[in-house]
């Protein structure tokens, strides 16, 4: 028994009521976008609860924002943006962008895969709420966002080192600081 | 006669040298210890005279690495951490957090646990609004109207309380089930509450709504529109004042929501006002809810019959050699949860609440994110700020029900 298992009371229906309607939506996805498309992972197929898009990250923008606009798609709620660690495989990071759409009710899950040290174009122009969420990501895991307005730490303090989200972080140690945290007078210039 | 200044950075601003306030720039820090702050929050600004020209905001004060904890902790030990998100209705938490495992697992929850889950969630939103009303209304001056809303909340944590023994930190759900059955005439209580609570926000509303000086502080006051709501990802009372209708217990259903009625409130114009009587009508449809579900409960077991996640009980585990061992491998290494990934969404007091679980088979998750409506809202208030008086900034705070444990996790 796993996710599988369609339970009624715990959204066991989505499944079965959006089957057709993703089935449609992932192959015009990737009738539009040929090779950015790595590949998809539709429920009940996998373990998984929404179809799960696995894009080029270099094409990222483009269909986020297909996805957000086109008709029939219409997904224009961020609902989440986060990351996983998968090491130790390769590549080691996943971007998951969870997206939720008001018309149609359905949800899917955009997932750009990332190694070490690559950068990703940030997500900022298509929903300005996604600042924050990227910069989570950058203080969590280390992953850097191509044209984000404003690239800092977020939940760690500013002189904070390492990325605690990662596997490889620590899991017991001390990084005390004791001087205030000054006004940054350049963000409000 | 208004001039253009050109600062340092760049930007233009207006300036009027007949005005005595208009140059007056001003560099304030508010928090994160400020008691209009509603936890520990810090917004820097940059005022002129009154007016909040530029702004950002800071939090993570009480950030104890909740996503960590979830990959180095089994999913039972996760029960208790999840009373510490949104800690205005923290059993909300336990409910969508266990329906997220349960997901995962694939495990049928008795119907009696549901419906007591469900009255669980509705009781925690009616407190949680209570709570963001009151505090919203006492941040701008009505303090007896708060006191109004605080008792009715004190005497909605005693059911909570004869449902778990405690009031805060519940940890009341369990994977499969609940950790003990409601007491007997735990309906009646239920619907001798909601009989009280709709006397208090009757006297509420008469009290504060049509309240002169309210409506001064609150009408046309840090307006978010419907386009911006979108943008910045709003979600529950917040989206719904500007017009977005949209709530997760009609439009994707799970429980028994679907065998319950209730309307979905809407407002239009996206302002302070708005989002409070947004609210004051959800605890109304809220309320209702709970007498139909007191109704429809029924006795019955509560707990799931799923060997993995059930915790044997004491009677086996004090008299047999297998119950024991049981017991020792639940607490010791958990119980495996198959692999794969969902993210399990329920519609929280201040909005969608979900948890996006991964698991690779293992009793610890792969990863455990936490999506608090709070985080995406308090990026909101910068802007929705901007241009509007330093004082308003408290209310459109208040308004927008921030929780720090949700944000900083």
């Amino acid at each position: 028994m796993d996710i599988r298992t369609q339970v009624s009371t715990n959204y066991g229906d989505m499944a079965t009521k959006f089957a057709d309607t993703w089935k449609s939506q992932v192959s015009r996805l990737q009738a539009r976008f040929s090779t950015a498309i790595e590949e998809v992972r539709m429920p009940i197929e996998f373990p998984v609860d929404v179809p799960i898009v696995y894009v080029k990250k270099d094409s990222i923008i483009g269909v986020l924002s297909f996805l957000k606009t086109e008709q029939g798609f219409e997904y224009g709620f961020l609902a989440d943006l986060t990351a996983i660690d998968e090491s130790p495989a390769e590549p080691r990071f996943e971007i998951v962008y969870n997206l939720y759409s008001l018309t149609s009710k359905a949800r899917i899950r955009v997932k750009v895969r990332l190694a070490e040290g690559e950068e990703i174009s940030t997500a900022v122009p298509v929903w300005r709420g996604a600042d924050w969420a990227e910069r989570e990501i950058f203080d969590m895991f280390g992953v850097k966002f191509t044209g984000h307005p404003d690239l800092r730490r977020i939940l760690m303090a500013d002189r904070w080192e390492g990325h605690p989200l990662r596997k490889d972080y620590p899991l017991r140690g001390y990084q005390v600081f004791t001087d205030p945290d000054p006004i940054n007078q350049s963000l409000l210039d | 006669m208004k001039q253009n200044e050109t600062l340092p950075s760049g930007i233009t601003i207006e300036h009027d040298p007949d005005d005595l306030w208009s140059d007056s720039r001003a560099y304030v820090n508010i928090g994160p210890t400020h008691p209009a702050m509603h936890g520990a929050f810090r917004m820097c600004a940059r005022l002129n005279g009154e007016t909040i020209e530029k702004s950002y905001c800071e939090f993570g004060y009480t950030h104890r690495a909740k996503e960590k904890l979830g990959e180095n902790r089994t999913y039972h030990q996760f029960v208790v951490y999840t009373d510490r998100l949104n800690y205005c209705s923290a059993i909300q938490n336990n409910v969508t957090y266990a329906m997220a495992v349960e997901r995962l697992m694939g495990i049928e929850v008795p119907e009696r646990a549901i419906w007591i889950r469900m009255a669980c969630a509705e009781i925690a939103r009616v407190i949680d609004h209570l709570v963001c009303v009151g505090i919203n209304a006492v941040d701008l001056g009505a303090f007896s109207f708060f006191l109004y809303g605080f008792h009715q909340r004190e005497e909605g944590y005693m059911l909570i309380e004869k449902l778990c023994g405690a009031r805060l930190t519940t940890s009341y759900t369990r994977i499969g089930g609940l950790m003990a059955d409601a007491p007997e005439g735990w309906e009646r209580d239920v619907k001798a509450w909601v009989k009280k609570t709709r006397a208090t926000i009757d006297e509420m509303d008469t009290l504060l709504t049509n309240n002169k000086i309210w409506k001064q502080r609150t009408v046309g006051v840090a307006i978010f529109n419907k386009e911006q709501c979108m943008q910045y990802s709003f979600s529950g009372p917040s989206a719904r004042a500007a017009g977005i209708d949209a709530d997760l217990r009609r439009d994707q259903p799970c429980m028994f929501y679907k065998d319950v009625e209730f309307d979905v409130p809407v407002a239009q114009n996206g302002d302070v006002f708005d989002r409070y009587a947004v609210r004051m009508a959800e605890i109304r449809q809220s309320l209702n809810l709970l007498v139909q579900i007191a109704d429809k409960m029924k006795k019955g077991p509560i707990w799931s019959e799923d060997k993995r996640t059930r915790i044997p009980d004491k009677e086996v585990v004090h008299n047999t050699m297998e119950g024991l061992i049981h017991h020792f491998k639940f607490f010791m290494t958990g119980f495996d949860v198959p692999e794969g990934e969902a993210y399990t969404q329920f519609e929280g007091s201040n909005g969608e609440a979900g948890f996006y679980i991964v698991s690779k088979g293992n009793p610890r998750a792969h990863r455990m994110r936490i999506r608090g409506p709070s985080f995406w809202h308090y990026q909101g208030l910068s802007p929705m700020c901007q241009g509007e008086k330093i004082g308003d900034m408290v209310a459109a705070l208040g308004s927008i029900n921030i929780i720090a444990g949700e944000i900083d996790r």
